[in-house]
C-alpha cells in the first residue's frame, strides 16, 4: 500500500493500481468512457485526464499507476480544461438525437457532458455518418453514435472469447462493426449493451418501448442455469420491460448470459395460459379458480379412493422455486405417495442412494476463475452454464489446463488441454482410462477398474491425470451430458474416484436453475426434505413405465423437457387424470392434461433458488402475472387444503421458506462417496444417438423467447453425423433422413458434422422436430427419406 | 370636525365625485366584449387546448421521446411507444387528460420537435369526463385543422425562443 493524495485528500492505494481505481475506491469521481474494471486498459477515450504534480501534461488516470507521494488533481484548472477539450472532440461527431435514443436518460455521454463539458458548442461543420449493420435479433446498432471507446471489442476478445466486433479503419474512418456480414453468435453478446457508454449498441427487444425514468427496478434471480445470476428487473406499469445484470462479484460479476437477459420476452407470449382450463366430457372450457381447483382435487381424490395414493405421481420442473418444490413433495407425501421427481433428464438412478444430500459444484463459483487444472466430463459448459464457461475461460487464459471428455467436439472459447471425444459408451472407457492413469501415477490400485477401461491408456490420459495430480487448485466437473448419460452412475463413481486419487475437488454442474433446491426440498422419490430417509417411491421413468393413474405436473412440459418425450407422452396420454400447473397452454398439453392451472413465472412470484454452489437467493415478484395466473405455491397450498391434508395453512411464501431452511440447517455439502466398482449393462449396438438440451431449448420460457429463437444458436433439430458414419449407414450428406427407435419415428434434415465421432449421431432434444423421438444415448435406426 | 369637512359633508362632494366617474363611463366609449358575438384579442403565446403537429410532408412530428410526459406537473400526459415498421420511433398512444391539465405550457417548452403545442382554442366542453381526454387522433386532427395559425404564432415568437 502506498499513500497518494487526490484533490488534497490522502488515501491509501494498492501498489501498481491505476489512479482511477484508487479514486473509485475513495469515492472520487473521474469521468471515463473506455475504462471498465473488468476489461483491459485501452486509454483511448482520454476523458479521464487529470493533473499530476510535477508532470508537465495532463495524464490519463486509467493508465497511470500510483506511486508513493503522488499528488493528483482531478478538478484543477488544467484538468478541467483538458476534460472539456476532450469532451468537445467527442461531441464533434456525436449526433444530437438524444430524444430518440434509448440510452437517453442513462447515457454516460449525456452525464459527462453535463458534468465535465462546455455549455455551448463551437462546431458548425458536417458530422460523420456510419452505416449500420444488422448484427442479429438481440442488439440494435446506431453506429453513428459510437465514440470509439472499444469496450465492446475488448469484451469480445477478453470475456466472451469471440472476435465478432472489431474496429477497422483509423481516425475519422474508424468504425465498430462485425468483420463478416453476420449476426453476433456469442452466448454472452447482450453484455455489450450494458458496456456501451452511449446509445450505439442497445437492446433490440426493448427498443423504443420505455424511458429509464419511467422504470421501477426490482431484484430477481435467473432460473435458466445453476449460476443463479443476479438480475435487476425493470418494470413499467407492472410489466417487465427489460432485464439487466445486478453486480455480484461472487456469482455473475457484472455479466449476464443472453438467455437470462432476454427470456423475459416469453412472459408475454401468446401461449401464456390466462385462465384455468378444465376438460369436461372431452371438451376444454375456461372456468374460474374455484371450479378448476375443485375439479382438480376431485379428480385426484377419485384416483386415491379407487387405487390408493400409490397410483399418483408428481413431476416438477427444476426451475420451480424451492418453496413450490417443497410444497409439492409435502402434498404428495401427505397424500401417501412418494412418486415425485424432478430429474426428468436423467436416465440412470442406480446410484441414487449413494448420491450426496445435494449434488453441488464442489467449490465456489468465484474460485473457478483461479483453477489451474480441470477435467470436464460430458459438458458443453459454454452453452449449458455460459457464465461458468466464462469463469473457466479466465482460468484457461491464465494457464489452467482444462481437459474434456465429451461425446461430441463442442466448440470452446478457451484453449483446451486434452480432448477425448468418443461415443457415449466410449466416454466411460475414456474416463476409466484417466482414472487408471491417475491410479498408476499415485501407485494406488482401484478394485474392479480394469474391466471398465475399454481403450488403450495413452499419453493423453496420462497427461490429464498428471495435470490433475500436479494441480494445487484442480477440479473434476461432471456436466449435464454426464447426468443424462444412461451410465451416469458409473460416470459419477469414476469422477469421484478420479478426484479422490488426484486430490482435487469434485463438482456437479447442476442441470436446472434450481436442481440443488429440488434436492434440498426433497422433490425426489428416495429422499425427503434435507436428504431425510423416506419410503422410497418411483423415479420418473419407473412412473411412466408402470403407468400410474394420475399425475401432477409442476411447470413441466414433458413433451419437450423430458429426455424420453415419446415415453412421457405415451404414459400421460394413457393416464386417467393429469393436472398440469403450467404457465403455458399448448396443443400437446391439451392432448394429455385434464386440467391446466395457469401459474406465475419466476418474475411474477416470490421464491428462492439455490444455485450450484448452494447459495440461497430469495426474490420477490416483479410484475403482475397475466390474466388469472397465480403463483404456484398458492395453488399448491389451496390444493393441499382441498385434499384435506394438514399443514397447508401458510400465509406467505416466506413461511414455507422458513420451514425448508429450518430443515436444511444442518445439511453440509459433500460430493464424496466410497468406491464401489460400477456394473454396466450391455453397450448399445449400431448407431447411437448423442443428445443434449441446446442453450435455447432448456425450459418453456426460453423456448418461447422470440428474440432468442431468432438467433443462429437456436436452429431447428437435425441429424448431425460425420462423413464416416454417413458412409457406413449408406446415407447422403444432405437431404432428409427417417429416424426411428421402437415405435417412435420422425424425419429430420441431415447435417454433415465432423464434430460427432463415428458410430454416433447428434440429435438435439427439446427442439421442434425431436419431441417425438426417444432413445437418448441409445441405438437408433436411420434410413434415407 | 373642521370647517372644510363640514362643507364637504353638507354638499355631498364625494357622492358627486363618484357619480361623475359613473357618468363618464356611462357616456364614454364601451369596451365590453359581447361574447360570443364578439371575441377578445389573443396573444400568439396563448395557451389553449393542445394539438399535435405534422411536417409539411404529412409525417407526424412526435418522436415519442416522452419529455412532455415527464415534465408535466399534473401528470396529464400518457404515452406508449414502439418501433414503427420503418424503424422510426413513434407513439402508439398519446393521451392528454384536459381535466388534469393546468395549461402551464411546459410540454410545449420541453418538446424538441415542436410536436405538442398549445393552440388558441379555448372553447371546448365535455359532458362526461372522458370527453376531456384527448387521444392522439384528436390531437393530430386539431393540429391539421389549426396548422396555419399554429405556424404563424411560432413564426411571430421565433425571435424570443
Amino acid at each position: 500500500m502506498v499513500d497518494i493524495e487526490i484533490n488534497g485528500v490522502t488515501i491509501k492505494a494498492e501498489e501498481g493500481a491505476m489512479v482511477i481505481e484508487a479514486a473509485d475506491i475513495a469515492g472520487i469521481t473521474i469521468p471515463r468512457f473506455c475504462y471498465h474494471k473488468k476489461l483491459s486498459i485501452a486509454a483511448n477515450c482520454r476523458m479521464c485526464l487529470v493533473e499530476v504534480e510535477k508532470v508537465g501534461k495532463p495524464v490519463p488516470a486509467c493508465a497511470t499507476p500510483v506511486t508513493g507521494g503522488m499528488k493528483v488533481y482531478t478538478r484543477s484548472p488544467k484538468a478541467i480544461a483538458a476534460q472539456r477539450s476532450v469532451m468537445e472532440f467527442l461531441l464533434i461527431n456525436h449526433p444530437l438525437d438524444c430524444p430518440i435514443c434509448d440510452q437517453g436518460g442513462e447515457c454516460d455521454l449525456q452525464e459527462m457532458a453535463m458534468g465535465f463539458g462546455n455549455d455551448v458548442s463551437r462546431y458548425n461543420e458536417g458530422k460523420r455518418v456510419v452505416r449500420d449493420r444488422n448484427i442479429g435479433p438481440l442488439i440494435a446498432t446506431d453506429m453513428t453514435r459510437c465514440i470509439h471507446c472499444t469496450r465492446c471489442v475488448r469484451f469480445g476478445q477478453e470475456i466472451a472469447g469471440m472476435m465478432e466486433l472489431g474496429a477497422p479503419g483509423r481516425g475519422e474512418h474508424m468504425r465498430i462493426t462485425t468483420y463478416l456480414e453476420d449476426a453476433v453468435e456469442s452466448e454472452l453478446s447482450g453484455n455489450v449493451i450494458d458496456l456501451c457508454p452511449v446509445g450505439a449498441l442497445t437492446s433490440k427487444p426493448y427498443r423504443y418501448t420505455a424511458r429509464p425514468w419511467e422504470l421501477t427496478a426490482h431484484h430477481s434471480v435467473s432460473p435458466h442455469d445453476c449460476v443463479g445470476a443476479n438480475l435487476r428487473v425493470d418494470t413499467r406499469a407492472h410489466r417487465v420491460m427489460r432485464v439487466v445484470p445486478r453486480e455480484n462479484e461472487e456469482v455473475n460479476e457484472t455479466w449476464l448470459a443472453d438467455r437470462d437477459r432476454f427470456s423475459y420476452t416469453a412472459l408475454y407470449d401468446k401461449d401464456r395460459a390466462m385462465a384455468p382450463l378444465i376438460k369436461r366430457d372431452g371438451q376444454w372450457q375456461e372456468t374460474d379458480w374455484d371450479t378448476a381447483l375443485t375439479f382438480a382435487a376431485d379428480g385426484l381424490k377419485r384416483i386415491i379412493a379407487r387405487d390408493g395414493a400409490a397410483n399418483l405421481g408428481a413431476l416438477a420442473a427444476d426451475w420451480s422455486t424451492t418453496e413450490e418444490l417443497y410444497l409439492l413433495q409435502k402434498l404428495m407425501r401427505k397424500l401417501g405417495s412418494s412418486h415425485i421427481d424432478h430429474r426428468v433428464r436423467q436416465q440412470d438412478f442406480s446410484d441414487q442412494d449413494a448420491m450426496p444430500s445435494f449434488p453441488w459444484l464442489g467449490q465456489s463459483i468465484a474460485s473457478l476463475g483461479s483453477l489451474d487444472a480441470a477435467l470436464l466430463v460430458g459438458s458443453n459448459v459454454r452453452h449449458e452454464q455460459p457464465l461458468l464457461g466464462q469463469r473457466l475461460r479466465q482460468a484457461a487464459l491464465k494457464g489452467a489446463k482444462v481437459s474434456l471428455i465429451n461425446p461430441m467436439d463442442y466448440d470452446f472459447h478457451f484453449p483446451v488441454g486434452e480432448k477425448l471425444i468418443d461415443t457415449p459408451a466410449g466416454m466411460l472407457g475414456q474416463l476409466a482410462a484417466v482414472v487408471s492413469a491417475a491410479a498408476e501415477q499415485k501407485g494406488a490400485t482401484v478394485e474392479g477398474l480394469d474391466a471398465l477401461v475399454t481403450v488403450d491408456i495413452e499419453d493423453r490420459h496420462r497427461a490429464i491425470a498428471r495435470s490433475l495430480i500436479e494441480a494445487k487448485n484442480g477440479t473434476v466437473l461432471l456436466g449435464n451430458i454426464s447426468a443424462y448419460h444412461p451410465a451416469a452412475g458409473a460416470l459419477r463413481q469414476l469422477g469421484v474416484q478420479l478426484a479422490d486419487l488426484s486430490d482435487v475437488r469434485i463438482g456437479f454442474l447442476a442441470e436446472g436453475g434450481n436442481s440443488v433446491g429440488a434436492w434440498l426440498a426433497g422433490a425426489l422419490p428416495h429422499r425427503g426434505t434435507a436428504g431425510s430417509e423416506v419410503d422410497s417411491g418411483k423415479d420418473w421413468r419407473a412412473m411412466f413405465e408402470s403407468g400410474l393413474g394420475g399425475y401432477l405436473l409442476l411447470g413441466l412440459e414433458p413433451e419437450r423437457d423430458c429426455i424420453d418425450p415419446a415415453l412421457a407422452t405415451r404414459a400421460l396420454d394413457a393416464a386417467e387424470f393429469v393436472v398440469a400447473l403450467s404457465a403455458y397452454d399448448s396443443p400437446a398439453m391439451r392432448e394429455y392434461a385434464d386440467a391446466i392451472l395457469p401459474i406465475a413465472l419466476y418474475l411474477e412470484t416470490s421464491g428462492t433458488y439455490v444455485n450450484g454452489e448452494g447459495r440461497w437467493q430469495s426474490f420477490a415478484g416483479c410484475a403482475n402475472p397475466p390474466g388469472e395466473a397465480r403463483p404456484a405455491w398458492k395453488l399448491l397450498r389451496v390444493l393441499g387444503n382441498l385434499l384435506d391434508t394438514e399443514g397447508f395453512g401458510y400465509m406467505g411464501s416466506d413461511e414455507v421458506l422458513a420451514e425448508v431452511q429450518g430443515a436444511c440447517r444442518d445439511v453440509r455439502p459433500d460430493n464424496g462417496r466410497a468406491w464401489q466398482a460400477p456394473t454396466l449393462g450391455p453397450a448399445p449396438t449400431g448407431i447411437v444417438r448423442t443428445t443434449d438440451f441446446p442453450i435455447y431449448a432448456v425450459d418453456p420460457m426460453v423456448r418461447r423467447a422470440a428474440p432468442l429463437q431468432d438467433t443462429p444458436l437456436a436452429g431447428a433439430a437435425a441429424v448431425h453425423a460425420c462423413a464416416e458414419t454417413l458412409a457406413d449407414a449408406g446415407l447422403s450428406s444432405a437431404g432428409r433422413v427417417r429416424v426411428s427407435r421402437g415405435d417412435s419415428r420422425t424425419e429430420l434434415p441431415i447435417v454433415a458434422d465432423e464434430r460427432v465421432p463415428p458410430g454416433s449421431v447428434y440429435i438435439a432434444s427439446g427442439k421442434r422436430g425431436s419431441e417425438l423421438l426417444g432413445g437418448a444415448f441409445e441405438s437408433i435406426e436411420l434410413t434415407q427419406a | 370636525m373642521s370647517a372644510p369637512n363640514i362643507l364637504k359633508s353638507l354638499f355631498l362632494k364625494e357622492l358627486f365625485a363618484g357619480l361623475g366617474v359613473t357618468g363618464r363611463y356611462f357616456f364614454g366609449k364601451k369596451f365590453t366584449v359581447q361574447y360570443p358575438d364578439e371575441r377578445a384579442p389573443l396573444s400568439p403565446r396563448f395557451r389553449g387546448r393542445h394539438a399535435q403537429r405534422r411536417y409539411p410532408n404529412g409525417e407526424e412530428r412526435c418522436i415519442a421521446c416522452k419529455l412532455c410526459e415527464v415534465v408535466c406537473p399534473a401528470l396529464a400526459i400518457t404515452i406508449e411507444s414502439e418501433q414503427r415498421d420503418d424503424g422510426s420511433r413513434r407513439t402508439t398512444r398519446y393521451d392528454i387528460d384536459l381535466s388534469k391539465c393546468i395549461f402551464c405550457g411546459f410540454c410545449e417548452e420541453a418538446c424538441p420537435v415542436d410536436a405538442i403545442v398549445e393552440t388558441r382554442e379555448y372553447e371546448y366542453h365535455g359532458e362526461v369526463r372522458s370527453d376531456l381526454l384527448m387521444t392522439k387522433e384528436q390531437l393530430l386532427a386539431a393540429g391539421d385543422r389549426l396548422e396555419t395559425q399554429i405556424e404563424a404564432d411560432r413564426e411571430a415568437q421565433a425571435q424570443y425562443r
